[in-house]
C-alpha cells in the first residue's frame, strides 16, 4: 500500500487548496458584500443569461414538436372556458321577461335549472379557488422537470442542456446555498444572543438592527433572490403594522432584507424554535404559544401593546393566514385591521420563470420545500411599498381590510378574490349556499324588500358571476 | 422525474375521446390537466368528495344533483368516475355550432345535440329514472333551489301549477316529450352550452 501515500498527500493538498479557494471566494464575493450591503451585480447578469437560455429552450421544443407533428401541451393560462358575464339573477329574469303575464303569483320556469346546471359545470371545469392552491403553470420551459409538461418532446441538445443544468444546480448551487444559509442562521443565533447580554438601550437597538439586516442579506444570497424594491419612500415606520400577501415563508426574508420588522407567529420546536428564541433576546418579537393563538383578544392586546410603543419596529402580518400561489389575493382576516394604527400595505409578486416560490404545504413539507427552493435557478420578485392607510370614519374592519386588499391586488397585478384562503383545507360554509337559495326565492316570489336593503346585503362577485356574501 | 398531464394520456385514447365527444386535441389535454388537479387521491378517478371540494360547486343549490350526473351507474357512495366518463358528461355542454364541421350522417346523434341537452336537464329532475317527473320529484328540486325561504304550501302550489301547464296526457307527471314541449321556446343551445376555448 506504500504506493498510495504520495497520492494521499497529493489528494489532501488538492482538497485543502480547493476548500480554501472555495471559502475565500465565498467570503469575498458573497459574505462580505452582504455584511456591507453592497452588490457586485452578479445576480442580475445570471438572471439575464438564464432568460436567454429559457427562450431558446422553448423555441427548440416548439420546433421539435412541429417536426414530429405532435401537439405541444399549452397550459391554460388564458383559461379553458369563456364564462358568461351576466349574473345568475339577470339570466333568470331573462326567462321571465319573455312571458307577457305580470302576475303577482310566483313564477317558476322549468328552464331555471339550466342556469344553475351550467354554472355548476362551469365551476367543475374551471373555478376561481382550487387553482390558487397549486403552482402556476408556465408558458415557457425553464429547464426544471418539475415544471415540464412535454417531457417526450425533448431533443438531444435540450436533454444535454437540461442535464448540465441539473449538474450545476445540484452540485454547485445547492451546496453553496446550504453553506450560506447555515452561515447566515448560525451568525444570527450567535450574535443576537451576544447582543442580548447588553443592557436595553440605544446601542443594543442599533447593533441588533445591524445584525438582523446582515443575516437576512446572507440568507437572501443563500436563495439567490433577486429583489426589486419599488417606492421605498413608503417603507413601513415604527409603531405601525405592515401587511402583505402571502406566498411562501420566504416572504419574511424578502421583506426583512430591506428593513427591520417585528415578527408575529407561533412558537415552533426544533431549529426554528432556536432561531425564534435567539431573535427575541435582542429585539421584541411576538411569539405565541399554540394554545394562545385561539384567543383573539389576547392576540389583539399583545399587538396593540407592541404598536403603542413607538420605538418598536413595525409588525409584519400576513392577513390571508395561508400561502396562496401568487396569482391572486384571498380574503384578509380582519383581526389586524381592528387595532387602529397605521397600516402599511406591501405587494409581493414573484416571477415564476426562475423557480416557483409557492409553498404547497399539502404536498411538500418545509424541508423538501427549502431543498426545492435552493435547487431552483433563482427567486426573482418585486416588492411594492404602498402608501400608508388608516381606517376611515364609518368604515368597519372588514371594509378596511377589503380596501387594503384591493390596493395590494391592483399593484401586484393579482386577482382580487373574496374567497377565504382557509378553503385550502376546510369546507365552504353553508351560509353561502343559503344566500344563493334566498336569492332565487326572491326572484321567484318577488322582491318584498326595497332595493337598497338588498344591495347592502350582497356583493356581486364579478369574477364568478354569482353572488358572494362579504363574510368574516 | 415527474411525468405530468399529457404524458399519461396516450394518443389513441385522445383520438377515441375526440371521436366520441367532439372535443379538439388541445381541449382534451387541458381538461385532462384539470381532471388530474381535481384528483387528490391520484388514482385516475374522481369521487364525489373531489367534486365537493370545489367551493363554487358546493354553494350551488343544485350542486349534488349535478355531481350525480357524472355518476350514472347509481347512487352508491363508493362511485368513481374515470376520465372517459368525465369527458362524456362534459360533452353535453359543447356548443352545437361546433358540430357543423364534422357532419357525418351515419354517426349517431352527438352528445351535445339539443335533445341530449334537454335529456340532461330532464335527468336532473327525474331522480329515479322512470322517465317521468312526478310531483314529488319536482318538489324536491324546488326545495333544493329555494331552501327555507318559501313555505310548503306555496311551493306545493307552484309545483301543481307547473305540472298543470305541462301535463298533456293527464297522468299528473311530466314525461320527456311534455318536457320538450314546455321548453320549445327556450334557447336551450345557449343556456346549456359552455364556450370551450381552443
Amino acid at each position: 500500500m506504500g504506493w498510495l501515500l504520495p497520492f494521499d498527500n497529493l489528494l489532501c493538498m488538492a482538497l485543502g487548496i480547493s476548500f480554501t479557494v472555495w471559502f475565500t471566494s465565498l467570503l469575498v464575493f458573497i459574505i462580505v458584500p452582504a455584511i456591507l450591503g453592497v452588490s457586485f451585480g452578479i445576480r442580475k447578469l445570471y438572471m439575464n443569461s438564464l432568460l436567454k437560455i429559457f427562450e431558446w429552450a422553448t423555441l427548440r421544443m416548439e420546433r421539435g414538436a412541429k417536426e414530429k407533428n405532435q401537439h405541444l401541451y399549452k397550459p391554460y393560462s388564458n383559461g379553458i372556458i369563456a364564462k358568461e358575464m351576466s349574473t345568475l339573477e339577470q339570466e333568470i329574469q331573462e326567462l321571465r321577461s319573455s312571458s307577457t303575464t305580470l302576475s303577482s303569483e310566483p313564477e317558476f320556469e322549468m328552464a331555471d335549472i339550466m342556469s344553475f346546471c351550467r354554472r355548476g359545470v362551469e365551476s367543475i371545469v374551471d373555478d376561481e379557488v382550487t387553482k390558487r392552491f397549486s403552482a402556476e403553470e408556465l408558458e415557457s420551459w425553464n429547464l426544471l422537470t418539475r415544471s415540464n409538461y412535454n417531457f417526450r418532446h425533448i431533443s438531444l441538445r435540450l436533454s444535454v442542456l437540461w442535464g448540465l443544468g441539473l449538474l450545476i444546480r445540484y452540485s454547485f448551487l445547492l451546496p453553496l446555498r446550504i453553506t450560506l444559509a447555515a452561515t447566515g442562521i448560525g451568525l444570527l443565533v450567535v450574535l443576537t444572543t451576544i447582543v442580548g447580554f447588553l443592557p436595553s438601550g440605544r446601542l443594543r437597538t442599533y447593533l441588533s438592527e445591524k445584525i438582523h439586516m446582515m443575516c437576512y442579506r446572507i440568507c437572501v444570497r443563500a436563495l439567490t433572490a433577486i429583489i426589486t424594491y419599488h417606492n421605498s419612500e413608503n417603507k413601513p415606520k415604527n409603531g405601525g403594522i405592515c401587511v402583505a400577501n402571502h406566498t411562501t415563508p420566504i416572504d419574511v426574508i424578502i421583506l426583512a432584507n430591506d428593513g427591520c420588522y417585528s415578527m408575529v407567529g407561533q412558537v415552533h420546536g426544533g431549529l426554528i424554535g432556536v432561531v425564534q428564541r435567539a431573535m427575541v433576546k435582542s429585539s421584541p418579537h411576538i411569539w405565541f404559544e399554540r394554545s394562545e393563538v385561539k384567543d383573539r383578544h389576547l392576540v389583539a392586546k399583545m399587538l396593540s401593546n407592541h404598536v403603542a410603543d413607538k420605538t418598536n419596529h413595525p409588525i409584519l402580518i400576513f392577513p390571508e393566514g395561508t400561502c396562496i400561489n401568487n396569482t391572486s389575493v384571498m380574503m384578509f382576516k380582519k383581526g389586524s385591521f381592528e387595532i387602529g394604527c397605521t397600516v402599511y400595505p406591501v405587494a409581493i409578486k414573484y416571477d415564476p420563470r426562475f423557480g416557483d416560490a409557492f409553498w404547497n404545504s399539502g404536498k411538500f413539507g418545509m424541508v423538501s420545500y427549502l431543498l426545492r427552493m435552493m435547487s431552483s435557478w433563482a427567486i426573482v420578485c418585486s416588492v411594492w411599498y404602498l402608501p400608508p392607510v388608516n381606517r376611515e370614519e364609518g368604515e368597519d374592519a372588514v371594509q378596511f381590510a377589503n380596501r387594503v386588499k384591493a390596493a395590494i391586488a391592483r399593484q401586484g397585478g393579482l386577482v382580487d378574490l373574496l374567497w377565504d384562503g382557509g378553503l385550502k383545507r376546510g369546507k365552504v360554509k353553508d351560509t353561502f349556499r343559503e344566500e344563493q337559495q334566498k336569492l332565487y326565492s326572491k326572484v321567484l316570489v318577488g322582491d318584498q324588500e326595497d332595493q337598497t336593503g338588498r344591495s347592502e346585503y350582497f356583493t356581486i362577485c364579478s369574477v364568478t358571476g354569482i353572488f358572494t356574501h362579504n363574510h368574516f | 422525474m415527474g411525468s405530468r398531464a399529457s404524458t399519461l394520456l396516450r394518443e389513441e385514447e385522445i383520438e377515441e375521446i375526440k371521436k366520441e365527444t367532439g372535443f379538439s386535441h388541445s381541449q382534451i389535454t387541458r381538461l385532462y390537466s384539470r381532471f388530474t388537479s381535481l384528483d387528490k387521491g391520484e388514482n385516475g378517478t374522481l369521487s364525489r368528495e373531489d367534486f365537493q371540494r370545489i367551493p363554487e360547486l358546493a354553494i350551488n343549490p343544485l350542486g349534488d344533483r349535478i355531481i350525480n350526473a357524472f355518476f350514472p351507474e347509481g347512487l352508491d357512495r363508493e362511485d368513481q368516475v374515470n376520465f372517459r366518463g368525465f369527458m362524456r358528461t362534459l360533452a353535453h355542454f359543447r356548443p352545437i355550432e361546433d358540430n357543423e364541421k364534422n357532419k357525418d350522417p351515419t354517426a349517431s346523434e352527438p352528445l351535445n345535440s339539443r335533445t341530449n341537452k334537454l335529456l340532461f336537464a330532464f335527468r336532473l329532475y327525474d331522480l329515479d329514472r322512470d322517465d317521468k317527473i312526478s310531483r314529488d320529484e319536482l318538489l324536491q328540486v324546488l326545495r333544493m333551489m329555494v331552501g327555507v325561504n318559501i313555505s310548503d304550501e306555496q311551493l306545493g302550489s307552484i309545483a301543481d301549477r307547473t305540472i298543470q301547464e305541462a301535463d298533456q296526457n293527464g297522468d299528473n307527471s311530466i314525461s320527456f316529450n311534455e318536457f320538450i314541449k314546455v321548453l320549445e321556446k327556450v334557447d336551450v343551445e345557449q343556456k346549456m352550452s359552455i364556450r370551450f376555448l381552443h
